[in-house]
């Protein structure tokens, strides 16, 4: 029987099977950042253990760093800290940092991918859940918690049970305004956030075919939102262009090599899956979502789900509705909101800047709206520049900060306050994620550009 | 890391009978700034505990004293989002050692048991049971028998089966870690590595 590409990379890094238990699964490539490998290097230090492979650990501060004033000390004693002791444990153990301030300093799930850092067939682990990005160029990539990163880094290794297999098709052509990051969330509010838990998921057909790596790495990203460990694309042209020539990728001969054996790395005919849906482009439109968590979103021109028509408990639906301050049948067209999010490892790379410049090119910002414009890596902040999007965003009243997780998650400064309402480009809308109390609107750049110049949830269609 | 063993827990439990809980539930971001693993727990559930001037929530359930425990029991998806290994220790340093729930997100899943909380799936027809047993009675004890792999509702002697695969359950059991047997495969690993490509 067939192999799917999923199967071909698994059962490439098996280094033992255990009968009756996980896989000793090999490790390529393992990045780091300040929140969650501080213990991790205390566990190491606390057993008198080296890190086997510093080569394979790639380390950036991003989780909770500020976005602006970079150049100053870190003003939070505790953030400066995690900083610190990321700093330390990669000097100690050789392992290559790119710090707060470095040239190369960016979102983890950015610069991996920008720098060659990632590449198809990999293995792939971080001790962050979004490392599903990586997925788009048809590595295996997955979070992970810090016990592991603690073996990773001891072992290179982890051990996990082989997940059930997934395939999700989306064919046909995506409608004008509809983003790689609609295509997520349609996906995620058809399945739910627990539908793919078990699951890895391949994502197949030509709207996938058809999409940039950028669009890939959105979708690969919120794999994780519905459950699933993670999600990966079969590598092919797009993926090698990509991929050719940047710092980190394998040069000459060695690149001619790794070509020829990656264009193997894809589901055979006959391979089969547990499960397998199929969805049509023509039914997704520009989505947001409209409670707490990401499978609660719908198409941007449809009203909020009455509570006996969703999958699910009625209690936890109300209790969402009503922390978002939202009632069934309610239209989210026109709905105020207060701030807007452009960043994030699902969003934050230049072709995101550029399809919310596309927007608000010749508008101005709405007055009451704050904007925080948060470049994924200053590779991306560089382009912002060169490319003349930056005096763009500004003649329309916006400010560029500098790069980081931000208001994602907001570990730094960049808190939505207590019952104010965000359009974000990030990942999660759980309650509090962007500050305590904050609301939050999942949307892709082009949806969040136009809540930002009109200050209302608006359809982006009608301003482009 | 190190735990202590896990056999049988026999112990009264804390209902929290919403679906979906995520990780941003059990412990805000804004709490993972530690760089060490103790403490968690005084921000276990954070935002739904507390009010913004540190005051407890009176209706929410860690704050009633009428419900105490070793068991925590959530309702569907419990775990989702972040892979932040902080929620499991939070939910352990709290003084939980088992999480029951109808189904459990994956990475949350993998996290209580490298840390030594037991994730125990039940059906969502006997997690209603568990539900209605400890509303009747806070003082329902609930039996957690990892040997045999059972848990039972004491007062009324209903009981499920629930899956652990005998590796992690043997960690369990002894209180060992995946560390402890990596190290002791390191050479297979070594040779492993020297037959790839990048």
């Amino acid at each position: 029987m067939g192999k799917t590409l999923f199967d071909k990379v698994w059962d490439s890094h098996v280094v033992r099977k255990i009968e009756g238990g996980p896989d000793v699964f090999f490790i390529d490539r393992h990045f780091i950042h300040e929140v969650t490998s501080p213990v991790a290097f205390l566990g190491l230090k606390s057993r008198g253990l080296k890190v086997l492979y510093p080569e394979r650990t790639f380390a950036t501060a991003d989780h909770n760093t500020p976005t602006i004033n970079q150049h100053l000390p870190v003003e939070d004693p505790l953030s400066a800290n995690q900083l610190k002791a990321l700093e330390d444990n990669s000097k100690e153990y050789g392992i290559s940092h790119w710090g707060l301030g470095h040239h190369k300093n960016g979102i983890v799930h950015v610069v991996g991918p920008e720098n060659g850092i990632t590449f198809p067939g990999a293995t792939i682990v971080c001790g962050d859940s979004h490392t599903s990005t990586h997925g788009a160029f048809g590595a295996i990539a997955f979070g992970i918690g810090t016990s592991e990163v603690e073996m990773v880094l001891s072992t290179q290794c982890i051990m996990q049970p082989k997940p059930k297999k997934m395939r999700i098709n989306v064919n046909g052509q995506l409608g004008k305004g509809v983003t790689p990051k609609d295509v997520a969330l349609f996906i995620i509010s058809k399945l739910t956030t627990s539908g793919a838990t078990g699951y890895f998921v391949e994502y197949a057909g030509d709207v996938f075919e058809n999409m940039t790596m950028e669009g890939r790495m959105t979708v690969c990203n919120l794999s994780i939102e519905m459950g699933a460990r993670g999600g990966m694309i079969a590598p092919d042209e797009t993926t090698f262009a990509y991929l050719k020539d940047k710092p980190l990728s394998l040069k000459g001969a060695d690149w001619d090599k790794a070509v020829a054996h990656w264009k193997t790395l894809k589901t055979d005919a006959d391979a089969t899956f547990d499960k397998e849906l199929t969805f049509s482009a023509s039914e997704i439109e520009p989505m947001i979502t409209y409670g707490t968590n990401p499978g609660m979103g719908i198409g941007i021109s449809k009203n909020i789900p009455d509570a006996n028509k969703v999958e699910g408990g009625i209690a936890t639906y109300k209790k969402s509705l009503e922390y978002m301050g939202y009632d069934e049948n309610d239209v989210m067209i026109g709905k105020k909101i207060d701030y807007v999010f452009l960043g994030s490892c699902t969003n934050g790379r230049i072709e995101d800047f550029r399809a919310f410049a596309s927007i608000v090119k010749g508008r101005k910002k709405a007055d009451h709206v704050t904007a925080w414009l948060v470049p994924g890596s200053h590779i991306v902040e560089d382009k912002i520049k060169e490319e003349g999007l930056l005096d763009i965003l500004t003649e329309s009243g916006f400010v560029l900060r500098q790069p980081g997780c931000s208001a994602c998650l907001a570990m730094n400064d960049d808190k939505v306050p207590a019952g104010k309402y965000a359009v974000s480009t990030s990942n999660r809308n759980f309650e509090g994620r962007q500050g305590p109390g904050s609301r939050t609107l999942l949307a892709s750049p082009l949806v969040a550009a136009a809540a930002a110049v009109t200050g209302v949830v608006t359809d982006p269609r009608e301003l482009l | 890391m190190a735990y202590d063993k896990f056999t049988t827990l026999t112990s009264t439990a804390v209902p929290l009978p919403l679906e979906n809980v995520d990780t941003d539930q059990i412990i805000p971001a804004r709490f993972l700034k530690a760089t060490a693993r103790e403490g968690f727990g005084d921000n276990l559930f954070r935002d739904w505990r507390y009010n913004a001037d540190h005051t407890p929530k009176e209706n929410f359930v860690l704050n009633n004293p009428i419900y105490t425990g070793k068991i925590l029991v959530g309702g569907k998806n419990f775990g989702s989002g972040s892979s932040r290994e902080h929620a499991a220790w939070a939910v352990y340093d709290y003084g939980f050692r088992c999480v029951v729930s109808s189904f459990f997100a994956d990475i949350f899943r993998n996290n209580c048991l490298n840390v030594g909380v037991l994730p125990v799936q039940v059906s969502p027809t006997f997690l209603e049971q568990i539900f209605e047993a400890v509303y009747a009675d806070p003082n329902t004890q609930l039996e957690v028998d990892l040997p045999n792999q059972t848990i039972t509702i004491l007062a009324t002697g209903g009981q499920e089966t629930f899956e652990i695969n005998s590796y992690k359950k043997d960690n369990m059991l002894n209180g060992f870690d995946d560390i402890d047997y990596l190290q002791n495969i390191k050479g297979e690993i070594e040779s492993f590595a020297d037959g790839l490509l990048l």
